[in-house]
């Protein structure tokens, strides 16, 4: 039997492209027609058929399991949750009220991809903006320390380069488009300027942009290895143009700055909205870590980073945070959801998560699942389940399944487990 | 085991001995790799790689595909090295298992790891 879905979401990176056509042969997908590379392995390569949970990699049923869940909670003194990114806000919530019931560190992998981000922002405020406003309005686009080429293949042609609307009739032809990296990229490569910045300097560069911006001279020939004409050249362009907007990468959080240097780049964007409209837009990564950050901070105040060790939720960057609490070896068990700390946490956090009772819901085995105590098979949310998602730029959008579900969503597995421990 | 302080002066030694600066991110083909599963020859074959400038690895005297030993302070991976367009003293490594071999777990209070700016030494093999 084939079927057609028009309008499908694509739940593998933040874009959380809407455009999907998804053709759906003998109960499997097998063309997604407008997505991605990355979008195209989503729906292609995912296996919609029922599997059974694991412990200790063998196969038990899903009343095993869930018992077995139960058990390893309610011994656990200093539980991890930890994840959440590529799930539904429905099961982000139920995630945050078991961390509220069993006192439990909970913790995003915002951590470890715009967690600096969300400190700058908490620091000096962040002047941000939709993709609908950047595709209409933005005549200066700037990539800093993103390379959205590989990561969000279709942003340029959906929300940031190519499209034409009524304010840019020509598309392309009437922005502008630069690229700030310590590397060059697929995304430079297709820049109108690119500037290469010395790894590290991004703080020294900001900085130096912000005083020419404000008019002051610079007496410096060069500033983090760019010369200062390339600069001064920039600031004109940021202060002349109708609308800009920054897409700011992993390139300034992940780097000896961090939340400083993204500090210094919100405060430019707000010193530039004294001359023009300009704005800033976090390129996130997970489908919906946005939606993550949402809820925590609905939830307990704030984004990532809560312990509920105390009856209450506490804030904690470096002290909370899912690598931290791994290293020092601080966790006793773990609730790993929709993530894969084991593929890309660093060894010594990945080594520590090894040596606990974990607990992993996700669609597919992945590596922190295969060593995990046990493994719990989910729904896929945008291919066999619904729920809601929030874009890159927090824009919430119902994500509607393809296929018929037929495994337990994430959701449904967390409300088990409360069941199971009494809890709810 | 060194204490604390033994701990970061040897760190401050091999930052100022060494000068390749490692950089981790994400690539299609690694991206695409993490569809088909991460135990797949297709993942492994997209994570399981370092990136240099020709200039470095002529210095190094390296050929394009030739296994070398990345160690940073007390870690170390064998791994195949290929010519990419990168700066001199920058070597790029696809995010996955085996760069985070090399990445420590020093978030310095952020919960954020360097895993765009860890020294790395080259041994050639």
């Amino acid at each position: 039997m084939k079927t057609i879905v028009e309008n499908a979401v694509c739940t593998f990176c933040g874009c959380l492209c809407d455009d999907i056509t998804a053709r759906v042969e003998d109960g499997k997908i097998v063309k997604a027609k407008h997505a991605c590379a990355n979008g195209r392995g989503t729906f292609l390569d995912y296996d919609p058929a029922p599997k059974k949970p694991k412990i200790s990699g063998k196969e038990v049923s899903w009343d095993e399991a869930i018992a077995e869940c139960a058990r390893i909670l309610t011994k656990a003194d200093s539980p991890l949750i930890y994840g959440l990114s590529s799930t539904a806000v429905e099961a982000q919530t139920k995630a945050v009220e078991l961390a509220d019931k069993i006192g439990a560190m909970i913790d995003t992998t915002s951590s470890v991809c715009h967690g600096p981000t969300g400190l700058a922002m908490q620091t000096v405020g962040e002047a941000t903006c939709t993709l609908g406003e950047v595709r209409n309005r933005s005549d200066l686009v700037i990539c800093w320390g993103c390379n959205p080429s590989e990561a969000h293949m279709r942003h340029f042609s959906r929300y940031s380069l190519m499209p034409k609307s009524k304010h840019l009739p020509n598309g392309r032809k009437d922005r502008d488009f630069y690229v700030v990296d310590v590397r060059p990229t697929k995304s430079s490569k297709i820049a109108d300027h690119f500037i290469q910045v010395k790894p590290g300097s991004d703080y020294e560069v900001l900085m130096t942009l912000r005083a020419l911006v404000q008019g002051k001279k610079i007496d410096a020939q060069e500033v983090g290895g760019v010369p200062i004409e390339e600069l001064i050249h920039l600031a004109h362009a940021m202060k002349s143009c109708s609308f800009g907007a920054v897409l700011m990468g992993m390139g300034l959080t992940m780097t000896r700055s961090r939340d400083l240097g993204v500090s210094e780049l919100f405060s430019l964007v707000a010193d530039l909205n004294a001359f023009t409209r300009f704005s800033v837009v976090p390129m996130r990564g997970h489908s919906n870590v946005a939606g993550a950050d949402q809820v925590m901070t609905w939830q307990t105040g704030y984004p990532f980073a809560v312990s509920f060790a105390k009856g209450y939720p506490q804030y904690g960057p470096g002290e909370f945070t899912a690598v931290d609490v791994l290293a020092r070896k601080e966790a006793d068990a773990a609730v790993i959801i929709s993530s894969d700390p084991g593929a890309h946490f660093p060894r010594e956090a990945a080594k520590a998560l090894e040596e606990i009772p974990t607990i992993v819901l996700d669609p597919e085995e992945n590596l922190t699942a295969k060593k995990a105590r046990v493994f719990l098979p989910t729904a896929c949310y945008g291919i066999d389940a619904s729920g809601t998602y929030y874009r890159l730029d927090n824009i919430s959008i119902r994500v509607q399944q393809i296929l018929p579900t037929v495994r337990p969503t994430d959701k449904e597995v967390l409300v088990k487990i409360m069941e199971e421990m009494h809890l709810c | 085991m060194p204490g604390f302080l033994g701990r970061i002066n040897m760190i401050r030694r091999f930052v100022l001995d060494k000068k390749f600066i490692l950089i981790t991110g994400r690539t299609t083909k690694q991206a695409i790799g993490m569809h088909k599963g991460k135990s797949s020859p297709e993942y492994k074959f997209a994570t399981n790689r370092a990136e240099m400038s020709v200039e470095d690895m002529k210095e190094l005297g390296i050929a394009d595909g030739q296994m070398v030993r990345l160690k940073n302070f007390d870690q170390a991976v064998d791994i195949p090295v290929f010519i990419a367009q990168l700066p001199s003293g920058m070597i790029f490594m696809p995010m996955g298992p085996v760069a985070n071999c090399l990445i420590p777990a020093d978030t310095r209070g952020t919960g954020m790891p360097p895993y765009k700016e860890q020294m790395v030494e080259v041994i050639t093999i």
